[in-house]
């Protein structure tokens, strides 16, 4: 698990630019790695199983089993059935969101104004590769299959008596989050849009993907 | 205990014991009162908007826009849609847990073993994943739609590093909440105890539902005032109802 990145391993290089939606499959034993190339970007992924997307990434199931709300290396993240889908196996950044969820122009009507809808967001992104994406082999899949997803490079922090806030992110440039397949799996892919609060420090920028094996 | 409100009058009341999955429609306009039987319940609920099936409670919506991690009055719960589907209007309690999940089958069987229907009859060990999907299919919902859920009566507590721990005793014999609904929603109910309680022993606890006609909903409305976030969220249910949302 411990495998030390290889460039000449690389099976796929992408930059995606903020505000795009990426989906893509990692074979299982394969690596996924997330760069975070200018530093504060929030990436909001969902994973499903790639044979069966009724088995997806679960929020709750992954923070109750670690008993730790943030992720981080050595965090499994689980199934809503249980299972492990991945492992983080390398994280030069330290901590990675687990309950803030991802922005969308109805929810950005109640954090922010009733004007702001027609503002871009991350559930319209998770929607574009959903529904149109040559990505999304199984066209079946639509809202029902968004739920709570993870925002890497992201920071939200509770306290013991309960508030929970956004916090500037601990990300800097070239910070990356990596993990490793334990299923094939399907990335869903918002790259953070989000001007409105500092999650991305109000500057939505370009991360790169990187699969290696 | 504070005084107990009846509302505009109850127009139903039922009990069931731990280990139990209910589902049913709770109307816009009426008060759901969750009761804490013998204290120590935990109830799972998840809610589905009955018009547009997939808007559902949303727990990022709801934590982000109160800057809240748990529920208690005057809280709202949010769909994924940005609209409110029911308030917190009552809590003798204090507490409510939305960031535990639910148990499942292979769990319950690592903490408490095996005791089977053919075993125990009813009460045999239950999980609140296999509670919740048999009456989410009742409505012609699925596993999609079992997302981040709240836990009425129970208390995670989250550390500064972000441990997560179980408190025990949170909620005490004849604890309530009271929801006042502001979306006619399908609500599923597991009374399974919560994924994390320590406890070794299986031994959930009953709970009773009663519904009450709810007052009207004053423009001063603690829960509507309680944040922008709110009063925009209402205003957003409003629209969807074809109500002036400005009343």
């Amino acid at each position: 698990m411990t495998e030390k990145f290889d460039e000449s391993r690389i099976v796929y290089r992408e930059v995606v630019e903020a505000g795009k939606p990426w989906m893509h499959e990692v074979k299982a034993g394969q690596f996924f790695r997330i760069v975070d190339l200018e530093g504060n970007e929030a990436v909001d992924t969902l994973f499903y199983n790639a044979t069966d997307h009724d088995e997806r990434y679960s929020a709750t199931d992954t923070i109750r089993e670690q008993g730790n709300i943030y992720l981080t290396t050595g965090s499994v993240l689980r199934s809503n059935l249980g299972n492990p889908m991945l492992t983080i196996v390398d994280d030069t950044c330290g901590r990675h969101d687990t309950i803030g969820g991802a922005c969308s122009a109805e929810s950005n009507t109640v954090r922010y104004a009733i004007e702001k809808r027609h503002m871009h967001s991350c559930r319209d992104s998770f929607l574009m590769a959903l529904g149109s994406c040559s990505c999304n082999h199984d066209k079946k899949m639509s809202k029902d299959d968004l739920s709570s997803n993870i925002n890497f490079f992201m920071n939200v922090p509770v306290t013991p008596d309960g508030h929970l806030d956004f916090d500037d992110g601990i990300s800097a440039p070239g910070r990356y989050v990596e993990m490793q397949a334990h299923m094939d799996t399907l990335i869903l892919v918002s790259n953070c849009p989000q001007l409105n609060n500092p999650c991305n420090g109000y500057n939505p920028t370009p991360v790169e993907m990187v699969i290696w094996e | 205990m504070a005084e107990v409100s009846e509302y505009n009058g109850l127009i139903w009341k039922e009990s069931f014991p731990g280990g139990a999955h209910w589902s049913g429609v709770i109307r816009r306009g009426t008060v759901l009162r969750l009761t804490d039987i013998e204290g120590g319940a935990n109830i799972a609920m998840l809610m589905n908007n009955i018009e547009v099936k997939n808007e559902r409670f949303n727990m990022p919506d709801t934590l982000k826009a109160q800057k809240t991690a748990f529920l208690t009055t005057p809280n709202m719960c949010f769909s994924d849609m940005g609209r409110v589907m029911c308030s917190v209007i009552a809590d003798s309690c204090g507490w409510h847990d939305t960031i535990g999940g639910i148990s499942n089958a292979a769990m319950v069987e690592r903490k408490y073993g095996v005791k089977t229907y053919q075993q125990a009859h009813n009460d045999y060990y239950k999980n609140a994943y296999d509670g919740l999907i048999n009456e989410l299919s009742k409505w012609g919902l699925n596993s999609s739609d079992i997302v981040p859920n709240i836990n009425w009566f129970s208390k995670v507590r989250v550390e500064d590093d972000g441990a997560m721990t179980f408190i025990e005793n949170n909620s005490k014999a004849g604890d309530y909440v009271d929801l006042r609904f502001e979306m006619d929603c399908i609500v599923s109910l597991s009374s399974v105890q919560h994924a994390m309680d320590p406890n070794a022993e299986y031994k959930p606890k009953p709970i009773e539902l009663s519904v009450f006609k709810a007052l009207p909903v004053a423009q001063d409305d603690p829960c509507r005032i309680h944040r922008g976030e709110n009063e925009r969220a209402y205003y957003n249910t409003k629209v969807f109802y074809g109500e002036n949302p400005n009343d």
